[in-house]
């Protein structure tokens, strides 16, 4: 069964068609990837996949149920989690406190046992901190738990944002540019930490990025995005192969 | 391990808002200590109150610019609306009860009021993207002064009347009083207020504030202020939390206003109390002490309060001291030279805790090579 069913996914911005006619399946367990030239349209496609954006026209299923057009925040809740091509972190908040607030809606304790610092508050506090240090581990961030997000370097930053969305208990997890602003190195640690998360997590992941090595590396298969239009779409060897998007993309 | 770890980050918290509790209390048996012994003129006296309700005023304010991260600028305007309900209640059922049990019932309602209002405006505005919030606040305080200062309501044996116009159009019956007498205000409210309540509601409010701050919600409400966007993605409900801490700053104003009726004899709605200058010099504490710093709130509420009373002596200096500890104390809490030196002092005073911090951070991290 698929685990997310796109169909003619539209959006048009003015005059500008930046997403058109758009079509996606991903199965359960998949590690995805959407690729295509500055602009093409991926990350608007995940603005319309998350409710930041409503579509003009197309459906949208996450586990056969209709999605299209719910808020952002019953889009969370009903699955899918997200991070940002330009990273989005509470700054002023500590790294442990960011994955925290992702947990936020798993633990839900009141506003009177908070303020009143009833039982509730202490128990779900401690399962709350256990859960996040779990996750920090996972990023290895676990020895940062008490710094501000704004004072992590630039590749903890991206690794904590995931980490952050992964806290909402997601089905799929969609990935912006997870490399962008990283070293070979760190792309490196990268790759082997979203292998780790979809094996432990049983996670699905639907990524944009342009650097091939990670694209080629660990996506099983792909869709290219030019213009708003699909360009072409499958297994990642025969994309990657096809003159058609060596052309159109990959052909400096 | 990572408990012990969560258990220091607690703790680390738990010892920071004990410092502001103790710090109120000290003051306050200082305080005491000097009334005891008759050191403290009347002048000073006087202010004990007012200092107390600034107080309410500038951390409730804070939970609105600090930690929720929108601008109001009608903060005075919560004050009037809390003080009026308060006092109004208080005449009202005078004698009908125990003077305790109706100055605490007439604070819970100038809480309640206040923060009612505090819904009504934060429901269609804070659903707006925009900082629509200061400019609607800055005319609910302007419109609440205006309209307190037209309102009349006065009671007989047949009930309450109301007027819009003049105490005559209430048509009182002889055993009538008028309660609201327009820009007379309300006269003869008991004189509940003291510096000991003032003091016991400054810790109930910093109570409410610090321990929602370090909660759950608290920590949805700053995640509204850092980032709307990323809050919305991972589930936070913005409406709902924007809407709790306008309401929750709101309510404590109101209280604040329901003490501040309570110390005087007559109130009325005046520019001076209840005015957009109000508001602001609320905002210019808050600003002053620390966004988002609630033990700064208070201590510059107090210092500013305080400094031109005590200068009034250097009559001619008095504005241009006043002057230069205002910047001196911009530059203190906002220059990046200040905080530097602010973070480096708390370094050295915290290293202890760091250093054992990470020792079991490292712990942490060799347990996590096995799970792999
Ligand atoms: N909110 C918006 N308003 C107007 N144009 C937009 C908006 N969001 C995206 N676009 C336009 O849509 C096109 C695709 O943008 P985007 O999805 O960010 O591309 P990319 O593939 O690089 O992620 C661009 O031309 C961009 O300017
Ligand atoms: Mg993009």
């Amino acid at each position: 069964m698929a685990l997310l069913e796109v169909k003619n996914l539209t959006i048009s911005f003015g005059g500008l068609r930046a997403v058109d006619d758009f079509q996606l399946t991903i199965k359960k367990g998949q590690l995805y990837g959407l690729i295509g030239p500055n602009g093409a349209g991926k990350t608007t496609v995940f603005n319309l996949l998350t409710g930041v954006y409503k579509p003009d026209e197309g459906i949208i299923r996450l586990e056969d149920k209709d999605i299209t057009g719910l808020k952002t925040i019953e889009i969370n809740k009903a699955g899918i989690a997200r991070t940002f091509q330009n990273i989005r972190l509470f700054k002023e908040l500590s790294v442990l406190d960011n994955v925290k607030v992702g947990l936020h809606n798993s633990y839900p304790y009141h506003t009177l046992e908070g303020i009143f610092r009833l039982p509730g508050y202490y128990r779900m506090e401690k399962e709350m901190n256990e859960k996040a240090m779990e996750l920090l581990k996972v990023f290895d961030l676990d020895q940062e738990a008490d710094y501000l997000a704004a004072n992590l370097p630039y590749g903890k930053q991206r690794k904590l944002e995931i980490a952050r969305a992964l806290a909402t208990d997601p089905k799929l997890l969609l990935l912006d540019e997870p490399a962008a602003g990283m070293n070979p190195n760190e792309t490196g640690e990268l790759m082997d930490t979203i292998r780790f998360v979809r094996k432990e997590f049983d996670m699905t992941v639907l990524l944009i990025e342009h650097d091939m090595k990670l694209v080629s590396g660990i996506c099983e298969e792909l869709t290219v995005l030019n213009f708003g239009r699909i360009l072409t779409q499958g297994k990642t060897a025969d994309v990657l192969n096809d003159p058609q998007v060596i052309t159109a993309y990959l052909g400096e | 391990m990572n408990k012990m770890n969560t258990k220091l980050k607690l703790s680390k918290t738990a010892k920071s808002n004990a410092i502001t509790y103790l710090m109120v209390i000290v003051v306050y048996l200082i305080v005491q200590i000097l009334l005891a012994g008759g050191h403290v003129s009347s002048l000073m006296e006087g202010l004990l109150v007012p200092l107390c309700i600034y107080v309410m005023l500038a951390v409730s304010l804070n939970l609105t610019v600090g930690i929720l991260g929108e601008l109001s600028l009608g903060h005075a305007g919560f004050m009037c609306v809390g003080a009026f309900s308060g006092a109004f209640f208080s005449k009202c059922v005078q004698g009908a009860m125990p003077d305790g049990i109706r100055f605490f019932l007439a604070l819970v309602l100038g809480a309640v009021v206040a923060g009612i209002f505090g819904i009504l405006i934060g429901i269609p505005v804070l659903r707006l993207k925009g900082d629509y919030l200061a400019i609607v606040t800055l005319a609910f305080g302007e419109i609440i002064k205006n309209l307190v200062n037209v309102l009349y309501i006065g009671r007989d044996s047949d009930g309450f009347h109301f007027s819009m116009k003049d105490s005559i159009s209430l048509h009182l019956k002889e055993d009538g009083e008028v309660l609201i007498n327009g820009a007379q205000g309300i006269t003869g409210t008991p004189h509940d207020a003291g510096f000991t309540v003032g003091i016991i509601l400054i810790l109930l409010s910093l109570f409410i504030i610090l321990n929602l701050v370090h909660s759950r919600d608290g920590r949805a409400i700053m995640s509204i202020r850092d980032n709307r966007i990323a809050a919305e993605s991972v589930g936070i409900n913005i409406t709902k939390y924007k809407l709790m801490a306008f309401s929750i700053s709101a309510s404590i104003a109101g209280v604040a206003g329901v003490l501040y009726a309570h110390n005087l004899s007559t109130l009325t709605a005046l520019p001076k109390n209840f005015g957009y200058n109000m508001s602001i010099m609320i905002l210019v504490f808050v600003v002053l002490g620390g966004i988002g710093n609630i033990r700064g709130s208070i201590l510059s509420a107090v210092i500013l309060t305080l400094l031109p009373e005590l200068l009034r002596g250097l009559s001619d200096y008095r504005m241009l001291i006043y002057a230069v500890v205002l910047i001196v104390m911009m530059l203190f809490n906002w220059s990046p030279k200040a905080i530097e030196w602010k973070e480096r002092i708390k370094e050295k005073y915290f290293s202890g805790f760091q250093k054992k911090a990470v020792a079991e951070a490292s712990a942490v991290k060799t347990e996590k090579k096995e799970v792999k």
